[in-house]
């Protein structure tokens, strides 16, 4: 079973959080800061497993890792997943979220802090392993993107103002981000 | 084109996010938030009713808020109204708000389950997902209350889309592992094994993986799904990459699927029905062989992908324990990645090889790999890595190669990890003991353990080594000689000093000889650490100091000077302060004897479960030790038969707890000997003077029998002339027996011949070989036979064993019954209520049942009929009788032809001294033997 599914930046900022686990609040928190700071000091080329740190409990509960551009993506499993299933998992995750995104880099998972949980949904359910298929899950979120478009037509809610150019220049014009709130544009894959 | 377009979300949300990104310092961002907060809550708790899509903008604004690591304290009730939205995207946030934030002790769960079971119920199957994700994300007992009940039905409906079935199956396993109490086992079950065939691959995986888990506790029930994964598992291995389309992963059929089927089977123990067992073989070595070719890819996700199958096949072959072959290409593939250039694989190879080192068909084969592991160990540079070497190192471990290893892990534990030190410790700890041939080893092992890592020495591994001292008198010397150079040393660790000060206390005398050790020269070196010492260490020497009183009146004197000082009468410890007190005193007044009986050195200690093992199972969690530990002690009936004396004393061998003799010691606790069997010379039978008449059973010989019923070693036969040993292992249908013969005279016994003597009936059934001895027993000696055994079918007679000698000018001629009995060939099986009761039920043919109401001959103890339940074979299941005092049994007895399930139930009556024995089992022999063989043991 899945426990936890965390991604974080390379400082340790959260970008996704889903426990699978009733965890206090404050637990939660320090279960990411701990598990930044196991895999964080890792060399690159070392293995993608470790052992879980010690307030996700349990002694047999693994880390699995990977480390892509900015963003660490980091599930905690219990042992009845398989280590290497895992792995294929996250790359599915992230091969996915690039399709939705196109290039997909930390920023668009900042900016749809709604969004990006609804895909992982189409995966991973309750800790259990939903769905492997990526256009599947394509699928699913298109069809979702059409539902909303359509409710927002429907409502007459404002749609124009969706395509303010806030958000795109953000994106395409690279605003310079001072140092406490850097990272983000380099695309994920 | 993408599926999120970029223009579509909210401006406000965007804002607010940018906004926070802007911010330049930590005090800023937080200026911020609470500003967005108070403007939600204004909003909120204002009098304009919110329309659905600002309620939906806040609460993401929430969940952001939350993600950056702020408390968010309100705006539940928001969401909880979005559920009952009718447009799907609100429903959604309000969904994921839900599952985040809202703990299932909330008030709102009775609104949230309200609009969970609308959603339910909805015709429109996206809002039946959103409620089943919802119930498995939260999985809370009191969502397990509201829906266990509904979702089987969802899951099984006819006309349920694929992506509702994927869901609620997922949904039903999530509260099957909250609350298993509450999800009815029904007809429903079989339908979901049958999912195992859907067309749609994303069903099954979601159905495999409920059924594994629902099969580990009702194995019975879901039996029928082992033949549909074979053959499900079959298609996909034996598929054409391109055969299952989108499921086909980097050129691999549907991995993930194959995985889970693969853990599925797991759940079991190899098919019975030949072709599906056939089909299965085929399986995993078509798996073995694409190991083998070349990779369609040179992606990694590509080698990913194939090798989590494989390492799901190895796993599954290690599991069933029971193709040679198989296991022996498992263990050469593994092998092969333990020196691949990924780290990964490496990783992976090493915890899989754990596994295999305890099957007896490919242990000696991951022994072969023994220098590669120890390189890991060395050169590795990822701890993880590292750490599973060491657990390989522990796993392979043997008689053979445990002194290497163990040095090996001493000199990494200079520089291991700290994270990881305490658990090679007791790893050391253990081999060391386990292993050790030569026990000066085994001091010299734990000494520099805590040399090298002192720190990290737990109480349990210094408690240990204590034990084992004062139970082995043969070490006892060199022990208090070892501790006391190690003492020398400028710095040594407190442990060290609690070691030493033990032995020294107890066996200081056996160095005082040699001027270096002298008394005085003892006392002053551990009196030079004392003040170093923390209070338990302390406390600890100044007991050591009383002992020595005792053990070298000459420097009494000294002591009571030191007991006498302010810093000891005056101390500010209590328990210091006490015990100098009472030594003080004790010293004055008791007379020599006295003193000698107080402080009389330590009786051994009655011999147990290792502490050490406990502590690193609890360290591990049970399954991993015990397993291991099982099958190594199975394993390795050279070690416990080694040439060790015969257990001197009756009474040394009444524990039959079978854990006893994990540690290989139980063999020799220096307890003091009982009386010798008094039947003396009448059982030899001096006037028969033929070597080929067999001489009557001796007298006795039927009690002796029926006290090893229940234990496998200890003494079976003893006369002034001889005494006869056992020492005897089972595994399953084979066995293995050393039959130790002790001459307790001076003169040579001449032309001394045992033979085994069976039946032709019983020849049929039990197979027995063994090899000649030397036909000379010098005085004094013994001489040792080994018996292999295999149980071909159920049996009822006893062997007889019969010995011929010449002692002085006399013929000797003794007749045994060799206690090798049915029950030996038992496994324990561990099962609940449920399954037993069933079981029970199955076997209610009126042959099947065997009962015996008989008079208690021994006091009627529930501990010793326990042990001695367990000793017979069978596991002892608590909390199955309804009845607390009824003790219930299971187990399998293994024949080389097929296995034979048993029950036992033994209810006593303490009031009439009764006790009522039932047995059912699926052969009639059997059950009656066993009724016979367990009736005389209480």
């Amino acid at each position: 079973m899945i426990k936890a599914i965390l991604i974080f930046n390379n400082h340790g900022k959260p970008r996704l959080s889903m426990f699978y686990q009733p965890y206090s609040e404050d637990t939660q928190w320090q279960i990411i800061r701990e598990t930044f700071h196991l895999v964080s000091k890792r060399d690159e080329n070392v293995c993608n497993f470790l052992e879980g740190g010690l307030l996700i409990g349990e002694s047999d509960n693994k880390l699995i890792y990977r480390h892509y551009a900015t963003l660490y993506f980091v599930f905690c499993v219990d042992s009845s997943e398989s280590e290497l299933g895992i792995l294929d998992l996250i790359q599915v995750f992230v091969e996915t979220l690039d399709k939705c995104f196109e290039n997909v880099c930390e920023l668009d998972l900042i900016f749809h802090v709604d969004k990006v949980p609804n895909i992982l949904a189409e995966m991973v359910m309750g800790g259990m392993v939903l769905e492997t298929n990526m256009n599947e899950i394509v699928t699913q979120i298109d069809a979702q993107n059409k539902l909303e478009k359509s409710e927002a037509a429907l409502a007459g809610a404002p749609a124009q103002i969706f395509k303010s150019p806030i958000y795109n220049c953000i994106k395409k014009n690279k605003i310079p981000r001072n140092k406490f709130n850097q990272g983000g544009e380099r695309p994920v894959l | 084109m993408p599926a999120v377009s970029k223009g579509d979300g909210m401006r406000g949300l965007a804002v607010f996010i940018s906004d926070i990104r802007n911010c330049k310092s930590k005090e800023a961002e937080i200026k911020r938030i609470n500003k967005e907060l108070a403007n939600i809550r204004s909003k909120f708790k204002g009098d304009k009713a919110l329309d659905g899509y600002s309620k939906k903008k806040y609460v993401c604004k929430l969940l952001f808020i939350f993600l950056l690591g702020h408390d968010i304290d309100f705006g539940h009730m928001e969401a909880v109204n979005l559920l009952s939205s009718n447009r799907y995207t609100e429903k959604q946030i309000g969904y994921l708000f839900i599952s985040v934030l809202v703990n299932s002790s909330s008030e709102l769960i009775r609104l949230i389950n309200n609009a969970v079971k609308n959603d339910l119920g909805s015709r429109n199957p996206a809002f039946t997902g959103l409620a089943l994700h919802c119930i498995a994300n939260v999985g809370s007992r009191e969502m397990a209350e509201a829906f266990a009940g509904e979702i089987p039905k969802i899951l099984v409906a006819g006309d349920a889309m694929d992506s509702v079935k994927q869901s609620a199956a997922l949904c039903l396993l999530r509260l099957y592992r909250t609350s298993p109490d509450l999800v009815p086992m029904g007809d429903w079950t079989s339908r979901v094994v049958h999912l195992l065939n859907d067309q749609h691959l994303g069903v099954v995986t979601a159905a495999a993986s409920l059924i594994t888990t629902l099969a580990q506790k009702n194995p019975e029930e879901f039996k029928t799904s082992v033949s549909l994964a074979v053959s499900r598992l079959s298609r996909i291995v034996t598929s054409a990459s391109t055969d299952l389309q989108d499921y086909t992963y980097y050129f691999v059929p549907a991995p993930w699927l194959s995985v889970k089927l693969l853990r599925l089977l797991q759940c079991y123990p190899p098919p019975e029905d030949p072709a599906v067992r056939g089909r299965l073989t085929e399986c995993l070595e078509t798996i073995l062989n694409k190991a083998q070719e070349p990779p369609k890819s040179k992606k990694v996700q590509h080698s990913n992908a194939k090798n989590a199958v494989l390492f799901e096949a190895i796993s599954l072959i290690i599991h069933h324990d029971s193709e040679p072959n198989l296991l022996v290409r498992a263990c050469n593939q593994l092998g092969q990645f333990l020196q691949h250039r990924e780290t990964n694989l490496r990783y992976l190879a090493l915890e899989s090889m754990c596994a295999l080192a305890s099957s007896e068909f490919s242990h000696e084969a991951v022994k072969t790999h023994i220098e590669t592991v120890i390189s890991a160990l060395k050169t590795e540079r990822d701890v993880s890595v590292r750490q599973r070497a060491v657990d390989l190192l522990y796993a392979m471990c043997d008689r053979s190669n445990a002194q290497q290893i163990v040095a090996e892990m001493l000199s990494y534990l200079e520089t291991a990890d700290y994270s990881i030190r305490e658990e090679i410790v007791l790893k050391v700890a253990i081999l060391a003991e386990k292993y050790a041939v030569d026990y000066t080893w085994y001091v010299d092992t734990i000494l520099n353990l805590i040399r090298i890592a002192g720190d990290y020495v737990s109480e349990e591994v210094w408690y240990r080594v204590i034990q084992i001292v004062i139970n082995r008198d043969d070490v006892q010397g060199y022990a208090a000689k070892t501790v006391f150079e190690a003492l020398q040393a400028p710095a040594c660790h407190e442990n060290l000093v609690k070691v030493g000060g033990y032995i020294l206390g107890e066996f200081g005398n056996l160095i005082a000889g040699d001027p270096r050790s002298s008394p005085l020269t003892q006392f002053h070196l551990l009196h030079s650490k004392f003040h170093l010492c923390s209070v338990p260490t302390r406390a600890l020497l100044l007991s050591t100091y009383i002992k020595f009183v005792n053990l070298f009146p000459e420097v009494k004197g000294t002591i009571q000077d030191v007991l006498r000082s302010d810093s000891q009468l005056k101390n500010a410890d209590v328990e210091l302060q006490q015990r100098a007190v009472e030594y003080l005193r004790l010293s004055t007044v008791a007379s020599t004897d006295i003193l000698a009986t107080v402080l009389e050195e330590m009786p051994p200690f009655p011999e147990r479960e290792s502490s050490i093992l406990a502590k690193l199972k609890k360290k591990k969690g049970p399954s991993t030790v015990t397993d291991l530990e099982e099958a190594k002690r199975e394993r390795s009936a050279d070690v416990n038969g080694g040439p060790e004396p015969a257990p001197s004393s009756t009474s040394a061998a009444s524990t039959p707890s079978p854990s006893a003799d994990l540690l290989g010691l139980g063999a020799a606790p220096p307890v003091p000997t009982g009386p010798p069997p008094s039947a003396g010379g009448l059982l030899v039978d001096v006037f028969s003077d033929s070597p080929s008449a067999v001489a009557p059973l001796a007298p006795g010989s039927e009690d002796n029998f029926a006290r090893f019923v229940c234990k496998n070693n200890g003494v079976l036969f003893e006369n002034q002339l001889l005494q006869i040993g056992l020492k005897s292992e089972f595994r399953q249908n084979l066995g293995r027996m050393f039959i130790f013969y002790g001459n307790k005279t001076s003169t040579q016994f001449l032309s001394f011949t045992p033979t085994l003597i069976c039946s032709d009936d019983l020849q049929a059934n039990l197979s027995l070989q063994t090899k000649p001895v030397d036909p000379t027993v010098d005085g004094g000696a013994q001489v040792q036979q080994a018996v292999n055994i295999e149980c071909v079918s159920d049996f009822t007679e006893a062997p007889v064993l019969n010995i011929q000698f010449r002692y002085g000018g006399t013929f000797q001629n003794v007749s045994v019954k060799l206690p090798i009995t049915l029950n030996k060939f038992f496994q324990p099986t561990e099962m609940a209520s449920q399954d037993f009761f069933q079981r029970w039920k199955q076997l209610s043919n009126p042959q099947q049942e065997v009962q015996n109401i008989f008079k208690a001959k021994h006091p009627m103890d529930t501990e010793i009929t326990k042990a001695k339940i367990i000793g017979f074979g069978s596991a002892l299941l608590e909390e199955v009788d309804p009845n607390p005092a009824n003790f219930v049994g299971a187990g399998i007895i293994h024949t080389k032809t097929t296995q034979i399930g048993c029950l036992l139930r033994l209810e006593p009556n303490l009031q009439a001294q009764m006790y009522r024995l039932t047995l059912r089992t699926s052969r009639e022999t059997v059950s009656q033997r066993l009724c016979e063989l367990l009736s005389e043991q209480f």
